[in-house]
């Protein structure tokens, strides 16, 4: 009964109270000039001008094809990154194979590498001038400077999110609830379903938001395959970085506030899955 | 030297009831004292009164002579052990023992001398380089005391020492702390949720029922001289219900003539221990009742034995299994039981 | 358990076509280089000097990183105060802000008109367009690695240990100095080595507060981006695996330090 209290109830255990104000206080300010502070700003900026100016800026035509750009390229890696992420899980959770570790690691890569990096990998296999330049060209296809571009570098980016939260959900899980479903006469993929999925659901959904927040949000890697074509190859980042070379600051603040917003629907979901996976 | 809590209450929240209330009880120096109840008893909130972990709302806690009302924790000079150890994981088993010293500032070769002498007197001379990761539970808790002993401590705090330790480890380490605590004759007191342990262990017994001491006293006068039917429960016998009725206190199938202070209807219990009830195949003279075996449960050379009596009381008798053989008892058979004697309470009790 | 063959091969071909593919495709065409011209991209004056500023003001950002996050992880875990979960809650927004937003919004702020800015142009001290507003931004970005890394150790610090070295006779500080802060060490350690490794290939919120000017507040990745602009395959290529290789190293460091933090904690890692 004595391991179950923790030091935030133990009197004996804490600063006298004006070190604890002190401490709580320097958090406080720091963590508001850091992160509250800038995040204000960007709704600040937005509506510099007022509201009219702000609804303008979001209804201007290149505002709108890099929404339904950034909405495209989230939509196709995200779900991907779902469906190989769970494969990929289940693959490190139940075998041990040669190979493993260095799997894990690969599945990792991607956090450890520089976007720009990644983007460049992109473009010197899909460019012009690149590995399969040539036969892309002499069949038209267009990666690179295009919309398969910005969604292949997006899908790179995302990878070790579902695979992160969701492995060690069922390595510390184990094995026996699948194994009772599988000599009742389950199927793998029904066992899958009916049993693994319950029991990992709100790790999934915390890897897809976290997911779905760097897709839309990715700047580096797909500004490298992007080209820049304006209202034709600009995710809402990208089109905040041209408004705001252009001296458009509402414009350009605008897009933001919208990136931002997600962002705080990003922590309020991962707070709210936290919540209900205790 | 000894512990004397002087009517100590302590609340965790100011509106909540206290987890110990009007508390007073001493330890003898130099001997063991056991402070045993149910969890939430309040035993654990006790021992972190005394070690300065809690202050006490009311009351007065001395160290020998000394009231420690303004004694921090750090000179309290007191050695805690833990259920869960407390090892510094850092830290390997040496630095942990050496740790008490380490902060005094003691003189380096008189430390390096201290901590063999303690890994040796622990049984674990030559792991002393070892991390507590290394070594076994019961290995680990040793460690702890050696740690706590290393301070030479006034008094010896132990929370439910053995309590994650199994069955047989728990036995040998506390023989050993036995041997040691007579050795060194340091002043112990020791939280258990375990009555068998508390009995055999110490020269006094705290019994605690929410937050309160229901009895103290030594381990005979508890066990023989039970206050109340609550304490004798808990220590193990069977609580049969009944009233007065014709002068006689009828509890159950059980009856013995009233004493003459006993009002007619007034609440009875018998309190039975195993040894006050005798086993027959046949029915003898004296108070002998048919009885049904309902359960039989081995505990090594040792055996429970379960009976329903007549009256839908059941009782337990503990029997050595050599007795259980010659009585040849099986499940379900029906034998007499004799009953030497037996304590009767009358009325309602306040523990 | 079943699966394993289809799990394996589509796994395997994923991870072969979307992380090892791209990875082969830039050190094929380092191949194109002969190894002088290799190294003389890769040591160029503007190369170096950009290694410089990325590596310092990484590290600087790690720092500062790792004596707030840690100071953050002590107050969420050993406090109770009104906000906590939203403080909680609010040391992840540098994983949820996109990056470029990050840089837009803290270079307004640091201009010599921005909110913060200005007080700072009074005191004669320019964070936008310096090397300080890399500084400012890396420490943005990285952040919640310290936080996040050191929180559960701190949370699973029995509070007997304490105790017990309490009533041995220690100090707060002792206790802190001698049991928490070692026991913490390999997560802080683990903390700062994955905010600096992010620190060092980050580009989104650099480009906008750096001011980007060549030999001066150029960071790799930046130069990167514009040898590609110029055509310059090659020698992006060069850096690209400069970087690659640094990414590595820091990798292969994380590893180590979560075996390490695995022995302290008694935890296996996955």
């Amino acid at each position: 009964m004595s391991t179950t209290a923790h030091a935030r109830s133990r009197l004996i255990l804490q600063e006298s109270g004006i070190t604890r104000a002190i401490l709580i206080a320097v958090v406080f300010a720091f963590l508001a000039l850091f992160l509250l502070v800038p995040l204000g700003t960007v709704f600040l900026l937005a509506f510099e001008k007022g509201i009219g100016a702000y609804l303008s800026a979001l209804s201007d035509p290149g505002t709108r094809s890099a929404i339904s750009l950034t909405l495209l390229a989230a939509g196709i890696a995200v779900p991907v990154n779902l469906v190989f992420g769970l494969l990929a899980a289940w693959l490190l959770a139940k075998f041990n194979f040669p190979g493993r570790a260095l799997l894990v690691t690969l599945l990792d890569v991607p956090f450890s590498v520089s976007p720009v990096v990644a983007g460049l990998s992109f473009v010197l296999l899909f460019g012009r001038a690149g590995l399969f330049g040539p036969f892309l060209q002499a069949h038209d296809i267009a990666v690179i400077f295009a919309a398969p571009g910005i969604v292949l570098a997006t899908i790179f980016v995302t990878v070790p999110f579902v695979v992160r939260e969701v492995l060690p959900l069922m390595q510390a899980q184990g094995n026996s609830e699948e194994e009772a479903a599988m000599t009742l006469g389950a199927s793998g993929l029904r066992t899958f379903f009916r049993v693994t999925l319950p029991k990992i659901k709100w790790g999934v959904l915390y890897g897809v938001v976290l997911a779905n927040a760097r897709a839309m949000g990715e700047f580096g890697a797909v500004s490298v395959v992007s080209g820049h074509i304006r209202g034709v190859t600009t995710t809402l980042p990208l089109h905040a970085e041209i408004l705001y070379n252009e001296y458009n600051f509402v414009g350009a603040f605008a897009v933001a506030s919208l990136l931002s917003m997600l962002s705080i629907a990003t922590l309020v979901l991962k707070k709210l899955i936290e919540w209900r996976a205790r | 030297m000894s512990v004397r809590v002087e009517r100590v209450t302590k609340r965790y929240s100011a509106a909540g009831t206290p987890a110990v209330a009007n508390v007073s009880f001493e330890a003898k120096a130099g001997a063991i004292t056991s402070i045993i109840g149910p969890s939430g008893a309040g035993k654990s909130t006790i021992l972190r009164l005394v070690a300065g972990l809690e202050l006490p709302d009311e009351g007065r806690v001395f160290i020998g002579e000394q009231d420690t009302s303004n004694v921090t924790i750090q000179s309290r000079g007191v050695g805690l052990v833990f259920q869960n150890y407390a090892l510094f994981q850092n830290m390997t088993v040496r630095d942990n023992i050496a740790f008490g010293l380490t902060v005094r500032k003691r003189d380096k070769a008189e430390i390096d001398a201290r901590v063999e002498k303690l890994l040796s007197l622990v049984q674990l001379a030559g792991k002393g380089n070892r991390f507590p990761r290394e070594l076994s539970g019961g290995q680990r808790q040793r460690v702890a005391f050696a740690r706590a002993l290393a301070i030479d401590p006034k008094v010896l705090l132990l929370d439910e020492p053995f309590g994650a330790l199994d069955a047989r480890v728990r036995i040998e380490l506390r023989e050993w702390l036995e041997g040691v605590q007579k050795e060194m004759g340091v002043t112990t007191l020791l939280v258990t949720h375990d009555q068998e342990e508390a009995l055999e262990i110490s020269e006094h017994v705290v019994l605690m029922f929410d937050g309160r001491v229901a009895q103290a006293g030594s381990p005979g006068d508890l066990y023989d001289r039970p206050l109340s039917p609550e304490i004798a429960a808990f220590l193990g016998a069977s609580v049969l219900q009944g009233s007065v009725k014709n002068g006689q206190a009828q509890a159950g199938s059980f009856s013995v003539s009233a004493t003459g202070t006993a009002v007619e209807g007034e609440k009875v219990r018998a309190v039975l221990r195993s040894e006050d009830l005798k086993l027959t195949r046949s029915a003898t003279d004296g108070e002998v009742r048919a009885a049904f075996v309902r359960r039989l449960k081995v505990v090594g050379g040792r055996v429970k034995v379960s009976l329903d009596l007549p009256h839908g009381e059941s009782v337990s008798v503990d029997l050595p299994r050599s007795e259980v053989d010659a009585l040849a008892l099986a499940e379900g058979e029906q034998v007499f039981v004799d009953v030497s004697s037996a304590r009767i309470f009358y009325g309602e009790f306040d523990i | 358990m079943p699966g394993f063959r289809l799990t394996l091969i589509s796994t395997l071909v994923f991870v072969a076509l979307i992380v090892v593919l791209p990875l082969f495709g830039l050190f094929l065409k380092t191949t194109t280089l002969t190894f002088p011209q290799f190294i003389a991209a890769v040591t160029s004056p503007r190369a170096l000097l950009s290694y410089r500023l990325t590596f310092l003001s990484s590290f600087a950002a790690a720092s500062l990183n790792a004596v707030f996050g840690l100071l953050v992880a002590w107050v969420l875990v050993r406090y109770e105060f009104p906000g906590r979960s939203l403080v909680d809650a609010l040391v992840d927004l540098p994983f949820a802000l996109p990056t470029a937003i990050a840089g837009l919004t803290l270079t307004a702020l640091y201009t010599k008109d921005g909110l913060f800015g200005k007080p700072l142009a009074a005191l004669g001290i320019q964070v936008a367009f310096t090397p300080l507003g890399i500084v400012v931004a890396l420490t943005f970005i990285g952040l919640p690695f310290v936080v996040r890394a050191v929180q559960p150790i701190l949370e699973s610090i029995e509070p007997e240990i304490e105790e017990a070295a309490m009533g041995l006779g220690a100090s707060r500080f002792q206790t802190f100095r001698y049991i928490i802060f070692p026991t913490v060490l390999p997560a802080l350690l683990t903390g700062f080595t994955l905010a600096f490794a992010r620190a060092i290939g980050e580009y989104g919120s650099i480009v906008f507060i750096s001011g980007n000017m060549p030999m001066k507040t150029e960071i790799t990745p930046l130069l990167i981006v514009t040898s590609l602009e110029q055509y310059d395959y090659a020698g992006a290529t060069a850096l690209a695996v400069v970087m690659l290789t640094v990414s590595f190293a820091l990798l292969l460091l994380v590893n180590l330090l979560q075996r390490k933090l695995a022995r302290v904690t008694g935890n296996a890692v996955a």
